[in-house]
């Protein structure tokens, strides 16, 4: 008998079509966990809706969650797409999908300005430093230096997700690796409960066009050169909290979210405060002198007003507002005529 | 230089010219001169005479010249004219310019510190105080460069005999009664009043005299229209860049949906607008919305239709309800960005790559523009597609005479969407819902909205291939059987637009096509084709493409068809010709693109140079 969460689904109840990404393939890593994230805390999958751009990890969407809403649109209008058909049911709870290519490119623009809109929306970046889909192309993410097989040597230095998003005031900013599924699996969580933008920058292997052992992107340098900034925990609303005993004070860190969830941080390096954006900025500039992968909640602000509150939308969803509440009255339009200039 | 003109010379007796000339007004952008035109405007409006304003502005924030022509015309003709009877000239660079615009016999009113080069013989000249009037009113100094306007008002009153009541009710307007702004203003107009009639000797013939032709009309604009007609069309959302002559419909919706579109039952908003990033998340704005069950739009003008195309396509293919606000200007490139233009056609026909053919819609006033808002939506969700509804910058930003807005009486059309109780009945009924299948035979499938938690209501929406249950697809023959069928959806969807007006006269073997804003120009030149030629004409106006089968009828019944349009190529000439091959060499294309509205002496011509 397969397990079932608390609402009686089974994991296969959050499945997709069959993959048809490469074997090993970072995003199918990524796929999985948001399923096992979505199992776990026993969400409707009829209560997620899926939105990706073009792209390896654009296409990813198809591979999860089939009975929820999903629409696969352009490259890099994700954050566009999402941000329209949210705003039609705030009781749907959206995940977008994107690539480097997707987000730090084309659609760099739009990233910017949902983060500054603090739209709610999981945001995805699954980043391998290449563009999958047109076969091994450099990406703006990918490493100076970098060497591939049509492209020669990348003369450019790379545009780092985090940064940006820092920059553009988000107010959920992590950044992991496919290969430690435990983290994704529990930022995803966290991102998911968050008020507003979510990014998370998932270092996510592409086997086929940049995982040479000496490229950050790669499992082998990922999974060498990682450094967690904490392990994190997500404990839901009705849950208590359970604290290690013996751990000391300091060493801990939760951080409570809007509705009640908290997310908790344990043996958090005692200087890093995840609430600083420019000690975010500065931890990640320090993490490339020292030539790591810094992983973990970088900064959240898990209070700052969302795009539905400054909109003033109504908690129901828009799109089932019947006509007598989207339809003004004739005598609105008496009113509104009788104050135009007339003879 | 000194003043070489022989002022005021005698003029021959002539008899009066009343209600049927025009008043251009040159002046420098940014000078608040459009609060006097618009002030000369309404007051001619509010004492009855047909009168139409065209702003012929430059892409400028202050500087550059700038006029404002009013056509008074008291048979109701309202195209622009090429005649300007009475100049109204404010600004030192363009004095010569200005004065050489005045028909002869007209007048030139200007400014006394211009210095036109030569004077005409052949023209009255009336010189007015405008900076000593300006500083004697009292006005605080940085104002009086904006109440300086007003001396031409208050002399053309006097020369004209314009109501100064009726030109105090449009102060008033203008100010939302504001006593302070309205009494200074008002003072100026008075004062110059006042010295025009001590000091000036009429010596030309126009005069204006109160008629009863404005009773129940209103003036608005059409960017104001469309802007109400969507909130009154239950207009749920509003992506938008700013772009001239497309913003004011965006920041009319700002204005008036607080106060329409509060929720009854929760107070909060029943619409969102969002200021895009760029017209690129304008319309992916939009196309989520509507595809998540909004009612949804965008607006924009030429160069953000560009970079729309690729969304378009997606709209078009996914089969997405969405409208489109183009109010067109000149292209292409940046073109004339303040001028007008109906240049847009064929490519919104087409737009986007691949197979694609789209829904537009043709108003030709306020009053049509506000109805063919609520209609576009309407249209988008019967037919799940892109509809484009084609102002321009003339019907979009100048003031036209119009009925009141009607209240759309029919309820909304929502189209074919299927909530959790549909399904329901579906499942019990046996029926098998499937995204893209063509269940009723009018190609129109059946579609359910984000949201709805029925099992099996969730469906993957693609730009890529896809099969009648919206799975992926690369087979040859489901693209076929897709794409044929978007064709009939686009065909039998000809039913649901607006159809043409066909409009008749005895005997009348010439047939004229057009749409939009050449309207007037339109019907002038018919007027005047019958009375000084004899010569009876028939005239469809298109109001939606796809075409109807009446415009193949009018094709056939009239061996030449005269197609006018403002723009170089005559570009619904075109779409007729690849629509009708057999009937092509009757289609007889009759346009320009200068950027300004055009005229019916224009119109005429071209009708002359083809009976
Ligand atoms: C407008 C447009 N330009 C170019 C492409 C071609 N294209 C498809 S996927 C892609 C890059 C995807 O890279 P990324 O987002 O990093 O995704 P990955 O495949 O690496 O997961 C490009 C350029 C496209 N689909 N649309
Ligand atoms: S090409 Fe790279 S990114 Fe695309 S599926 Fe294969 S491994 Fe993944
Ligand atoms: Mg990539």
């Amino acid at each position: 008998m397969p397990a079932v969460n608390a609402i009686g689904l089974t994991k296969a109840d959050y499945k997709g079509a069959p993959s048809t990404l490469c074997q090993g393939c970072g995003h199918n890593s990524i796929l999985s966990q948001i399923i096992a994230a979505l199992f776990e805390m026993s969400v409707r999958p009829e209560d997620v809706a899926k939105f990706s751009g073009i792209g390896c990890s654009s296409k990813a969407p198809t591979y999860m969650l089939s009975r929820s809403f999903g629409f696969n649109g352009l490259h890099g209008r994700m954050p566009a797409l999402a941000t329209g058909a949210l705003i039609a049911d705030r009781t749907i709870k959206g995940i977008g999908m994107s690539g480097d290519g997707d987000t730090a490119s084309i659609g760099m623009g739009h990233f910017k300005h949902i983060i500054r809109r603090n739209m709610p929306l999981v945001y995805i970046v699954a980043n391998n430093g290449v563009y999958g889909l047109t076969k091994g192309q450099f990406s703006a993410t990918a490493d100076k230096g970098l060497r591939l097989k049509r492209q020669g040597e990348n003369p450019f230095m790379p545009i780092d997700i985090c940064m940006e998003a820092l920059a553009s005031n988000a107010t959920f900013v992590a950044r992991t690796f496919a290969g430690d599924p435990k983290q994704v699996k529990a930022l995803l969580k966290a991102a998911f409960h968050h008020k507003g933008l979510a990014v998370i920058d998932i270092i996510s292997p592409c086997v086929t066009f940049n995982n040479r052992p000496d490229s950050r992107y790669s499992y082998t340098w990922a999974k060498k050169h990682e450094i967690p900034l904490h392990q994190i925990d997500f404990v839901p609303p009705e849950k208590e909290i359970w604290l290690d005993k013996g751990m000391e004070p300091g060493e801990i860190r939760d951080i409570r979210l809007h509705d009640g969830s908290v997310v908790v941080l344990k043996q958090v390096d005692k200087d890093y405060d995840p609430t600083d954006r420019f000690g975010a900025i500065k931890a990640i500039e320090e993490s490339y002198k020292q030539n790591v992968l810094l992983t973990g909640l970088l900064y959240i602000d898990p209070e700052a007003p969302n795009l539905f509150e400054i909109l003033d939308l109504p908690e129901e969803p828009l799109n089932r507002l019947t006509e007598d509440r989207i339809k003004p009255g004739r005598e609105m339009l008496d009113q509104i005529n009788a104050e135009m200039f007339a003879a | 230089m000194s003043q070489p003109m022989p002022s005021s010379a005698p003029v021959a007796e002539r008899p009066a010219v009343v209600n049927d000339f025009s008043i251009t007004v040159g002046t420098i952008n940014g000078t608040g001169s459009q609060t006097s035109n618009l002030t000369l405007l309404r007051a001619l409006f509010k004492m009855g005479i047909p009168v139409s304003g065209k702003n012929l502005f430059p892409s400028n924030i202050q500087g550059l010249p700038t006029w404002y022509t009013i056509r008074i015309n008291k048979d109701g003709f309202l195209a622009r004219r090429d005649e300007h009877e009475i100049v109204v000239a404010m600004n030192p660079a363009t004095a010569d310019e200005d004065l050489a615009k005045v028909v002869p016999g007209g007048v030139y009113l200007y400014a006394d510190h211009l210095r036109p080069r030569e004077m005409r013989e052949d023209v009255v000249y009336y010189k007015m105080p405008v900076r000593k009037l300006a500083r004697e009113s009292g006005a605080p100094p940085k104002l009086r460069d904006y109440v300086a306007n007003m001396v031409y008002v208050g002399v053309l009153a006097w020369l004209l005999g314009i109501d100064l009541d009726a030109i105090h009710a449009a102060l008033a307007y203008h100010f939302h009664g504001k006593a302070s702004a309205v009494d200074l203003n008002y003072k100026v107009v008075q004062m110059a009043y006042d010295w025009a009639a001590e000091n000036l000797e009429k010596q030309d013939p126009y005069r204006v005299e109160p008629m009863d032709q404005t009773r129940g009309l209103m003036l608005t604009d059409g960017n104001t229209a469309i802007a109400l007609g969507s909130l009154f069309g239950g207009l749920q959302f509003l992506s938008w860049y700013p772009i001239t002559p497309a913003s004011s419909v965006a920041e009319t919706i700002n204005e008036y949906g607080p106060r329409l579109r509060r929720d009854p039952v929760t107070g909060h908003k029943t619409y969102a607008i969002i200021q895009a990033e760029d017209e690129l998340a304008a319309i992916n704005m939009a196309i989520g919305a509507g595809w998540a069950g909004l009612r949804a739009m965008t607006s924009t003008s030429g160069p953000g239709i560009s970079l729309m195309s690729e969304a378009v396509g997606l709209a078009y293919y996914a089969e997405v309800p969405v409208v489109v606000v183009n109010v067109q200007r000149v292209g292409p490139s940046t073109g004339l960005p303040t001028r007008t233009q109906q240049g847009d056609i064929t490519f919104t026909r087409f737009l986007s790559h691949g197979d694609t053919e789209h829904i537009m819609l043709f108003p030709a006033e306020p009053n049509e523009a506000f109805e063919f808002a609520w209609r576009a939506l309407d249209i988008a969700e019967r037919l799940q597609t892109i509809v484009f509804l084609m102002s321009d910058l003339d019907l979009g930003m100048n003031h036209w005479m119009t009925k009141p807005f009607q209240y759309p009486d029919q309820p909304l059309d929502r189209g074919k969407v299927l909530w959790e109780e549909d399904l329901k009945k579906w499942a019990e009924e046996g029926r098998r819902w499937c995204r893209y299948e063509d269940v009723d035979g009018d190609g129109i499938p059946y579609r359910t909205v984000m949201g709805n938690r029925y099992p099996g209501a969730a469906y993957f929406t693609r730009g890529t291939g896809h099969d009648e249950c919206a799975r992926y697809s690369e087979d040859p023959d489901v693209w076929v059987r897709m794409t044929m069928r978007l064709k009939k959806k686009y065909r039998e969807g000809r039913k649901y637009l607006p159809k043409p007006v066909v409009e008749t006269m005895d005997g009348a073997k010439l047939g004229i096509l057009a749409y939009g804003t050449t309207d007037p120009a339109v019907q002038e030149a018919r007027h005047f084709l019958l009375r000084d030629h004899g010569i009876p004409s028939d005239y469809l106006r298109l109001r939606a493409i796809p075409f109807h089968d009446e415009v193949k009828e009018f094709l056939e019944k009239h061996d030449k068809v005269v197609v006018v349009e403002a723009n170089r190529d005559g570009q619904v000439a075109q779409l007729l010709r690849m629509e009708y091959p057999e009937l092509a060499t009757r289609v007889i294309s009759h346009s320009r693109s200068d950027g300004l509205p055009l005229t019916a002496r224009f119109v005429l011509e071209g009708l002359l140079a083809h009976v």
